[in-house]
């Protein structure tokens, strides 16, 4: 029932949002969805180790065909949800200092997309786990449409059409599942034990719809060609939810529904997918190095941090799963912190152009700060956030391969090479023209900092609560995963 | 039964009502008479009956069927209501003529004799040759009339024949003593299969399936907007009716004979259909294509023939009707207010007319079939009936149907949100369409959560 209504707040808020005026608006939404954060924390605290899942419900839905609304949360749940209820709030105090015209329908946007997406993290029936993804998936293209910057309606078509290829994929094989299911139901137990009795040919099949319906949203090399446009050309609050939290869509879809759904398939294919994310460090970190637009650059490091937690969900074991769970909230909140910083940077000079910035750090001392906490987080510096879910992948990934640990590895070296390339030409050197009168941070700016960079310490000083939240969760779906391919043989 | 002659009434009382002084009432009686009959028309569920020695049969089936061309009737009027109001034409005539269409409509999906359906047909298509041209200097209208003419007149000769060909192997117009004789006596000759065939291709011009969709692009640019909207939804709604009940009563024990044949020509509709819409500048063109591929995916429930096929038939076509009459309802107004139906007048609507863009776009979204508008669920449950009996290589398919039919659905998004238009005025809708469009949006977003209700209507 709480999860229930814990998707239910922002929506109602949402709605509301549209009945106050553009220069209220953003407050009412600020307030609506720190009460969705607050609800989120007290559901966190009363969260206790005895059983996996919690604050379920399960009410019929669409009887006729075996459709349930049910929700609930175990561990991976519960961080993902407190993942977006806490940067929701942040991306709305991010807006603050722009003017935004048609106010009241843009954070409308934002807050029925917080609905989707707690929602997609909390189904648990198939149905209602579609629908969610791709109501999350209008309000996002709406934002990037309307607000967004050059060239946005081709890019953002480009971006719905990618994403919706991989959904109805995805829809297909969850009919596939739903039709071998003798119960004629779409909850998410009964359909591990469908999809692990399939035959090879058709778990191969269901295994490929939800990987490139994930794949795309993550995104996964080669199937990323959408990302750096969208994130360039879309609003920063925008981008920031789908870097902050949408793409965690894809990596909790591998997670949940991929990796205990059809192991045969799991097993023998997640081999290739587990290379493609490697290859898509690599590959995404080189053009990064070369890139000379701060925002496209940050979107590339994205693609590349992910690579990294994508191939940890594809490896399924306790290490790497419990590195992906603290990975995607710490990175969910750097790549927030970093692209909030490309915009204050945009804000003030008008430029992306990393070539005609500098000297920023003379004029900005606290947004100097500031960046290089963000900035020693995301190359996972120990005792930041970013370091613990890095350690645990790498642990994970070299239990599996070897090599693959090791050109993974890479992504340490060539993560701190963009980064600090990056801060050396922005902040470094003598001030210019662009630069000379750089206004160091106001309130609401710091407003947005300071608990980000906070939660970088905590996680980075202090991880253990959080890996406690999600390791009952993540041992239950490994021995889950076991359980069904073992049924099989 | 008692809907037909209420109805058929209905169209005598508009044709003379301006004899009577009664054109300014008109509406009110038309509106308030469909409501009636719809009302009626759900007393009779559950109660099958044959009338007039088995010309009609009144099941659930024809009832649930009824019950949608009522409704969708109802809404037109409302949609309209400005369109008879500004004069442009003689609104008695034009009543007269779309509620005897509807006649027709309702006929085509109660029938239990060939005959019958025949006269469907006819009584349907008549009044539309007739409003297509009803612009009578636009010669674009002319052009129109006079194509939906000669197609109609064609497709009827293909129709009569194959009639007459099983006319000659069964001995007999009956739907049951055809089903009789195709299950019971079989060893059907081959001019039985050459009668379905002609039969399916008779059907396949009013459903407007490739390759005989040639005639809809052009009728539905040149008709009047309303019109056009009338024949996209009301009619093909019908002649689905029509095609389906046909085939399930008759031919579903021979369905190895005409399902390849139809699974070539469901393939092509959806790919012809979707990728030409593409090329369109022009909204209702764009529409009638849209409307082509929508028919290649309410073709696949004839492969499966179940009352689940059926009540995805219904689902299906109720969604692709009402999304369609929406859209049409708003492109009234953007022909009103723009002067023209090209694409390009959608630009910049949605700062011009928040509310008219939001209809459009959720129409948009559920043509295109995404969640939460009810075009999602239909397709879905379309999907899942197919896949049971296992159509997949035609699922995938009309799953790269479906992606390519978003490029043109999301055009209009596009140029409503994404572009700005050169005429910055806001438009005005009075406050009576206004709340017409809102609540058919409504509908369209409640219905797509909760199908409950309409699914399962089929069971026998």
């Amino acid at each position: 029932m709480e999860t229930a209504l814990l998707i239910a707040l922002p929506f109602v808020s949402g709605l509301l949002t549209l009945m106050f005026n553009d220069g209220k608006a953003k407050m009412v939404a600020l307030l609506f969805s720190l009460c969705t954060l607050v609800n989120a924390i007290y559901l966190a605290c009363n969260f206790c180790t005895c059983t996996v899942w919690h604050y379920e419900l399960n009410m019929p839905w669409l009887t006729s065909l075996g459709i349930n609304f049910s929700v609930g949360m175990d561990g991976i749940s519960l961080m993902l949800v407190l993942l977006t209820t806490a940067l929701v709030p942040l991306i709305i105090l991010s807006s603050f200092q722009r003017e935004i015209t048609n106010a009241k329908s843009f954070y409308c946007l934002i807050l029925l997309m917080e609905a989707a997406l707690i929602g997609v993290f909390t189904a648990r029936d198939a149905f209602l786990f579609y629908i969610f993804w791709e109501l999350a998936l209008i309000p996002i293209y709406f934002i990037c449409l309307i607000w967004g910057g050059e060239n946005k309606n081709k890019i953002t078509f480009k971006f719905f059409l990618y994403t919706l290829a991989g959904s109805l994929l995805m829809l297909l094989a969850i009919i596939l599942l739903y039709i071998n299911n003798p119960a004629r139901t779409f909850a998410i137990d009964q359909l591990y034990t469908v999809g692990a009795s399939l035959d090879f040919g058709t778990q191969a099949f269901v295994f490929w719809s939800f990987f490139l319906a994930f794949a795309i949203k993550m995104p996964i090399f080669p199937f990323h060609t959408w990302q750096p446009d969208t994130y360039t050309t879309a609003p920063t609050q925008g981008t920031m939810l789908l870097s902050g939290i949408m793409l965690k869509m894809g990596i909790y879809g591998v997670i949940r529904w991929l990796y205990p759904m059809v192991p045969d398939a799991f097993s023998f294919y997640a081999h290739y997918a587990i290379i493609l994310s490697v290859v898509g460090i690599i590959y995404a970190s080189f053009i990064a190095l070369k890139q000379n637009n701060l925002k496209t650059m940050i979107a590339y490091v994205s693609i590349a941090h992910v690579g990294l937690i994508a191939a940890g969900a594809f490896i399924g074991n306790l290490e790497s799963l419990q590195g992906v769970v603290i990975q995607m909230f710490s990175h969910g909140i750097n790549v927030v912190g970093l692209f909030f910083i490309v915009q204050i940077v945009f804000e003030r000079t008008g430029t992306y152009d990393m070539s005609v910035l500098g000297g920023i750090r003379s004029k900005a001392p606290l947004f100097t700060t500031c960046f290089i906490m963000i900035l020693l987080s995301s190359v996972a510096l120990p005792l930041t956030g970013g370091f613990i879910g890095e350690f645990l992948l790498f642990v994970g990934i070299f239990k599996y391969h070897s090599i693959i640990a090791a050109v993974a590895g890479l992504t340490i070296i060539l993560g701190a090479a963009y980064m600090l390339n990056a801060f050396q030409k922005v902040m470094l050197g003598e001030a210019n023209t662009n630069t000379s009168d750089f206004k160091d941070l106001v309130l609401t700016e710091k407003l947005v900092l300071i608990p980000i960079i906070a939660l970088i310490i905590w996680i980075g000083v202090y991880p253990q609560p959080f890996l406690n939240i999600s390791e009952p969760a993540v041992k239950a779906l490994i021995e889950v995963a076991s359980k069904t391919s073992a049924l099989n043989h | 039964m008692n809907v037909l002659i209420i109805i058929s009434i209905l169209g005598i009382v508009a044709m003379v009502s301006e004899i009577f002084g009664l054109r300014k009432s008109i509406w009110y009686i038309v509106v308030a008479t469909l409501t009636g009959a719809f009302i009626i028309n759900l007393n009779d569920w559950d109660t099958a009956r044959r009338y007039y020695d088995d010309m009609v049969f009144i099941d659930n089936y024809a009832i649930a069927f009824m019950g949608l061309l009522l409704f969708l009737a109802f809404v037109w009027f409302f949609l309209s209501k400005d369109q008879y109001e500004s004069d442009q034409f003689n609104t008695s005539d034009h009543y007269a003529q779309i509620i005897f269409s509807l006649t027709g409509a309702l006929v085509l999906v109660s029938y239990a004799n060939l005959s019958m359906l025949f006269l469907g047909v006819e009584i349907m298509s008549i009044p539309l040759y007739i409003l297509a041209g009803s612009r009578k200097k636009d010669l674009a209208s002319n052009e129109a009339a006079l194509k939906y003419f000669m197609m109609g007149a064609f497709a009827t000769g293909f129709l009569l024949f194959g009639i007459t060909l099983i006319y000659g192997v069964v001995g007999s117009f009956n739907l049951s003593q055809i089903q009789h004789h195709v299950s019971e006596v079989g060893n059907l000759p081959l001019m039985f299969y050459a009668g379905v065939v002609m039969i399916m291709i008779g059907l396949g011009f009013k459903v407007s399936a490739f390759p005989f969709h040639f005639w809809a692009p052009d009728v539905y640019e040149g008709a009047p907007v309303m019109i056009s909207a009338f024949m996209a939804t009301i009619v093909k709604a019908a002649a689905f009716g029509g095609f389906y009940r046909l085939f399930s009563v008759c031919y579903t024990d021979i369905s190895g004979h005409w399902a390849g044949t139809l699974s070539i020509v469901i393939g092509t509709t959806i790919l012809i259909g979707n990728t030409l819409a593409v090329y369109q500048v022009n909204m209702k063109r764009m529409l009638a294509y849209s409307g082509i591929a929508q028919a290649g995916y309410l073709l696949l429930t004839l492969l499966v023939l179940t009352n689940a096929s059926a009540n995805a038939l219904i689902f299906y076509i109720a969604s692709y009707a009402i999304a369609t009459l929406c859209t049409f309802g708003g492109l009234y107004w953007v022909i009103k207010f723009r002067g023209n139906d090209a694409l390009d007048s959608f630009k910049g609507l949605g700062k011009s007319n928040p509310i008219l863009a939001l209809a459009m776009t959720i129409s948009m979204l559920s043509l295109a079939g995404i969640p939460p508008a009810v075009g999602f669920f239909a397709k879905f449950y379309l999907f899942t009936v197919l896949l049971e009996k296992g159509f997949m290589p035609l699922v995938l398919l009309s799953v790269l149907g479906s992606l390519i039919s978003v490029y043109y659905y999301f055009k209009i998004i596009i140029k409503m949100y994404g572009t700005a238009s050169d005429d910055t005025s806001t438009l005005y809708i009075s406050i009576f369409n206004k709340a017409v469009l809102i609540i058919i949006l409504v509908a369209i977003l409640a219905i797509g959560i909760m199908p409950n209700f309409f699914l399962g209507i089929i069971t026998q």
